[in-house]
């Protein structure tokens, strides 16, 4: 069996927040915007990640890169344990793995022409700017839809959508293997989205990439996910292949989030005809006991409120973590 | 007759490549408890739109170059801000997409409301307080009369948006013009409030716009839909018609570039190239360089909306011979 290109074991990752105050007298709460999430990857395929804001989704691609330090817990990539990695040897691990984030705007220097900000990763890289990079940025360039006369134009001078190629054309300009798309087309209006999906399913086939997908729109991650794990605030709730997610999903959460989506045409308007998951989000510094979901949950039990459910197996590679489906004792 | 009439709208902006009509020739019109769905993109003019009918944009840069808005029989363009006040409220009230914006945050929830009713009827304090603490139990926020105190930074996003809706239906306005007014939301809780829109609606038989870039807002609420495309009105037709037999390309890419919650698809159906901005528009058909059906002819001159079946209309020269 092939090995997961990459994988999460226990990751945690908490936050101080708050604290300080007046004379340093407020104490510091912990905040878990990560609570021991495990995950693997295998290479070639699409993870989706979805969940809503404040469910750690962002947090966890940052903290499967190591952009971010992780409180707790394993991280492997292609084998080896990057977890305690130094900045050398995670510096070279970093060549395999990139990201492009939701808003290319903010995440492209505004004074850097778009050659300089596509061949940045290959300087960094060791790789003498000259003309073999240049050629190399212009073939990437052309690559993600971009004419060679981009090269020498600022990130200002495009639109949204060619903003978004450009950050696709520095993550992709080192061949690396796995890309975190942190919700990359969000920002985008839908007909301009539609050809950015398109193009990352592309360089998917040509690159043979590995993709997380991280969304919170739930068509657009079913469109291109393989599988689906859904988060709610800092846990994973449930993961399957995309067909089971929302064909027969078995978490409440998950339910009620693919009720949510509004109708694809005015006869099925769901008004009325779905359950709707009530309230809002508690908050990730004083989450609910038990299972986090059960203030909105509409099959709470008693024991939701007492005891966190684990993310069991349920069918192979469908896992929930929800009493429901638990198997009784005994 | 109807509620709103809005003929040959055109709003100009005054920018540093001379003035651009961000609104060009927008007409419909809108009748009392209809939900009247604008769906566009980027640049689209549909916000633009809301904010004339309004009166809210500040002149200058924009002003109303030509075309007229009549609101329950009497003409609103041209009125001062004086005379604009009663009508925002009672007449027409408007909710926007970030509520933390629209809220002041160092003023009290109650105190909001409560000097919302306060600008067009006289009540006592007393009184006051039971109708915004009335107001917020309506549009859903539990524990209403202890919510009245707190401040706007205490809430959720989506019960920021509830207390908006609350602020604008204080006043029990005829006319509810919702701008993207769950974009900034989760799903779970867009769900909510769009079925809050569809009880008020029902229960006080006001009539809203919702304005979204979502095709699936639209199919929830909408009895009609207004397509707007760079600046102008490209198709109009009764909800369930948009739906089934769209007749402009650009809607029918609208509709067709979006992926499926229950359907596999291979590949997107892309529209291909980006949204004009505003100073940069093609001559003749707007959606031209972007469409699969374009002619030479389709960039001579601007397709007009023209009717195609009753209560049907697209601004396209190709509409009839294109559709099946």
């Amino acid at each position: 069996m092939t090995q997961p290109l990459l994988e999460a074991e226990g990751l945690e990752k908490h936050f101080e927040v708050g604290g300080g105050g007046f004379f340093g007298l407020t104490p510091a709460v912990k905040l878990r915007a990560v609570d021991d999430v495990s995950l693997s990857i295998m290479p070639g395929e699409t993870l989706g990640l979805v969940g809503e804001s404040g469910c750690g989704k962002s947090t966890l691609g940052r903290l499967l890169l190591r952009l971010i330090e992780p409180s707790a817990g394993k991280i492997r990539f292609d084998g080896q344990d990057i977890t305690t990695l130094g900045r050398g040897a995670m510096r070279a691990v970093r060549r395999g793995m990139q990201i492009v984030f939701q808003d290319p705007y903010g995440a492209l220097n505004p004074r850097m022409t778009v050659e300089d900000i596509v061949a940045e990763p290959l300087v960094i890289h060791g790789k003498p700017s000259g003309e073999a990079t240049r050629r190399e940025v212009r073939a990437m360039l052309d690559r993600v839809g971009l004419p060679a006369r981009a090269m020498e134009r600022f990130p200002h001078e495009f639109s949204g959508g060619q903003r978004q190629r450009i950050g696709i054309a520095r993550a992709l300009i080192l061949k690396p293997r796995l890309i975190v798309c942190d919700e990359a087309v969000s920002a985008l209006d839908v007909s301009v989205q539609a050809q950015i999906v398109n193009l990352l399913q592309d360089l998917q086939r040509e690159m043979g990439l590995t993709y997380l997908f991280i969304a919170h729109d739930l068509s657009v991650v079913r469109h291109i996910s393989d599988r689906v794990a859904v988060m709610y605030l800092g846990r994973v709730v449930e993961v399957a292949a995309k067909q089971a997610i929302y064909g027969a999903p078995l978490h409440p959460y998950t339910k009620g989030l693919i009720a949510a989506v509004p109708a694809s045409h005015p006869s099925l308007r769901s008004r009325g005809r779905r359950v709707r998951i009530a309230g809002d989000i508690p908050s990730a510094i004083n989450p609910p006991s038990g299972c986090r979901f059960h203030t909105r949950c509409p099959h709470v039990m008693p024991v939701c409120r007492e005891r966190a459910p684990a993310l069991l197996e349920t069918a192979p590679g469908h896992q929930v973590a929800c009493h429901l489906t638990e198997i009784p004792p005994g | 007759m109807s509620l709103l009439e809005v003929q040959d709208l055109t709003t100009a902006f005054m920018t540093g490549r001379g003035e651009v009509n961000a609104v060009e020739d927008v007409s419909f019109s809108l009748n009392e408890g209809e939900i009247l769905g604008i769906v566009g993109e980027s640049g689209s003019g549909k916000s633009v739109t809301a904010l004339s009918i309004m009166g809210l944009l500040p002149s200058p840069p924009a002003r109303i170059a030509a075309g007229q808005v009549r609101f329950a029989g009497q003409t609103l363009t041209g009125l001062s801000e004086r005379q604009m006040q009663p009508i925002r409220g009672p007449g027409i009230g408007m909710i926007f997409q970030e509520p933390m914006t629209s809220l002041n945050p160092v003023f009290s929830i109650g105190d909001q409301i409560m000097e919302t009713i306060r600008a067009h009827e006289r009540l006592p304090q007393a009184q006051l307080r039971a109708r915004a603490v009335a107001m917020l139990d309506k549009v859903g926020i539990p524990a209403a009369a202890r919510r009245l105190d707190d401040y706007p930074h205490q809430m959720s996003g989506g019960q920021r948006q509830r207390v908006m809706i609350a602020m604008a239906l204080a006043c029990r306005p005829r006319l509810l013009i919702a701008d993207e007014p769950t974009t900034a939301l989760d799903v779970t809780i867009q769900a909510q409030i769009l079925d809050l829109l569809m009880d008020l609606r029902d229960e006080f038989g006001m009539a809203i716009i919702i304005i979204t870039h979502n095709m699936g807002v639209i199919a929830e609420t909408a009895d009609r839909v207004l397509v707007m495309y760079a600046g102008r009105v490209i198709e109009e037709a009764p909800a369930a018609r948009i739906f089934d037999h769209p007749r402009h390309p650009y809607t029918r890419g609208l509709l067709e570039c979006v992926p499926s919650l229950t359907e596999d698809r291979a590949r997107l159906v892309a529209i291909p190239g980006t949204l004009p901005e505003p100073a940069r528009r093609p001559a003749g058909c707007r959606f031209a360089p972007r469409c699969a059906h374009a002619e030479p002819s389709c960039t001579q001159a601007v397709p007009a909306l023209e009717s195609l079946e009753p209560s049907h209309t697209a601004a396209c020269f190709r509409a009839r011979e294109l559709s099946r």
